[in-house]
């Protein structure tokens, strides 16, 4: 039994939740625990803590909220962002993170991936991929990197597969055309990964209403939703999206 | 004073253990991560968490020297001694052997192999799922019909006598056993939620401050 999850993603910079649009212009959205706090109540499966803060010293803020979450909250959470070693991977698993979310690093070298899956277990590993619609490449979708700053040249369904075949357990697929457009998941990106991949596919950029959560879900065949901005500005809630999920056919927790 | 029970979680140099030892804390005990075999001995229950392979953590197990502690305690509670809890690997440990590494030896307490999870499904398992549990069972006391609870496993341990709780995944999944005190999940209860704290503390009402 495939059993749908939602995931509600913090973009954290300094210590607070950010959205921006495109991956630019943020706006403030609140304290990240409290956040995952209300997200958990409201029967989020999964928290994801991105942080997108550029400067390397301050990672302690960081670590600091995934403390004060580690002790509030018992469902799973991934903390992503700037994690470049096993070295960072213990640490934040460490102060009770649940897995970690790779990306820029995991392109730039690949065995990252698997280092920490060896160590670790693949349980823990997350492939954070973003993408966006390109001629560059023979799948029509390029790999980007950098918060999406720099192309890669990379075909999204080759390092899917790769990342999988090193040791992911999970990808998450962010649309970077959609990422907080509200526009609705790219569904035609997300059915070519997940028919091309073994583990579960997380949809990410572009959901803006329940209906696009259902279509990642049932057209592209995500076995997880992830969102953002909706949730932050209380536009939808977690409750909601599970409701209708339930209506249309799909299974989700406590359901 | 209400009684705080202690409990020592294996710490054999794998995973991500913290997360156990709150959710532990955050039920009623006191938590700490060790892998000093006097603390392990006179805590007043102990908890065998587990991720990752199946080889690799029965030989860490071996490297940290707990293997024969792990295998005693755990015996021992089966025949009703100092409660055991085992979690997602740290219940297929509880066997012989797993397909996942062959020619490694678990602690062979239940008889039988872990095998790979069957059927057209993805693998891992990564989501919450619905048991179908035995609720005359202590570990479910309290708990409302039909819990769900967070799995992430590739692997699972056969269905067998000792099973309290199943999931469908693929096809039944056998997600946790009990054999008197020794207990023990495919799913994790640390990661449950409401529900995942519930069997935490209902493990810790089996506790006693004697020792054992």
């Amino acid at each position: 039994m495939r059993v749908i999850r939602i995931i509600p993603c913090l973009d954290v910079d300094k210590g607070r939740v950010v959205k921006g649009v495109n991956f630019v212009n943020l706006r403030d959205a609140g304290d990240p625990v409290e956040l995952a706090s209300v997200y958990n109540q409201q029967g989020a499966d999964e928290i994801v803590f991105l942080d997108i803060t550029a400067s390397s010293d301050s990672r302690e803020t960081l670590y600091e909220v995934v403390r004060r979450t580690a002790e509030e909250i018992f469902i799973p959470f991934t903390v992503g962002g700037g994690i470049r070693s096993v070295e960072d991977v213990r640490q934040i698993l460490r102060l009770g993170a649940d897995k970690v979310s790779l990306n820029t690093a995991a392109v730039l070298r690949p065995e990252l991936i698997s280092d920490v899956s060896n160590e670790f277990g693949n349980q823990c590993v997350v492939v954070a991929i973003d993408a966006r619609r390109s001629s560059q490449t023979s799948c029509g979708f390029e790999v980007f990197t950098h918060g999406g700053r720099e192309g890669t040249g990379l075909s999204l369904i080759e390092w899917a597969k790769e990342a999988v075949e090193k040791g992911a357990g999970e990808i998450l697929l962010t649309s970077m055309d959609r990422d907080g457009t509200k526009d609705g998941f790219d569904i035609e990106m997300l059915k070519k990964v997940s028919q091309k991949i073994s583990v579960p596919l997380i949809a990410s950029g572009g959901a803006g209403s329940t209906k696009d959560m259902i279509d990642g879900a049932l057209l592209g065949d995500a076995d997880a939703l992830l969102a953002a901005s909706i949730f932050h500005f209380g536009e939808i809630t977690v409750s909601e999206v599970r409701k209708e999920l339930l209506k249309a056919g799909l299974t989700v927790r406590g359901a | 004073m209400t009684f705080r029970p202690s409990v020592a979680v294996f710490d054999y140099g794998i995973g991500n253990l913290r997360s156990a030892q709150k959710a532990l804390e955050f039920a009623g005990a006191e938590a700490i991560l060790t892998n000093d075999k006097s603390i392990l001995k006179e805590a007043d229950g102990v908890v065998l968490p587990g991720v990752g392979a199946f080889g690799r953590c029965a030989e860490a197990l071996v490297e940290s020297d707990l293997f024969s502690l792990a295998a005693s305690m755990a015996e021992k509670a089966a025949s009703g001694g100092k409660p055991f809890l085992g979690i997602c690997v740290g219940m297929q440990l509880l066997y012989k052997e797993s397909d996942e590494s062959v020619g490694v030896d678990g602690l062979g307490i239940i008889s039988g192999k872990v095998k790979g999870i069957e059927g057209d499904v993805k693998i891992p398992q990564m989501q919450w799922n619905e048991l179908k549990c035995d609720f005359t069972h202590p570990m479910f006391n309290g708990i409302e019909k039909n819990p769900w609870v967070y799995f992430v496993h590739s692997y699972s341990a056969p269905k067998t006598k000792e099973s309290v709780a199943f999931c469908d995944y693929g096809t039944e999944v056998n997600a946790a056993i009990a054999v008197k005190n020794l207990w023990a999940t495919q799913f994790h209860p640390e990661k449950s939620g409401e529900t995942g704290i519930a069997i935490l503390k209902n493990f810790l009402s089996t506790l006693k401050s004697d020792g054992r």
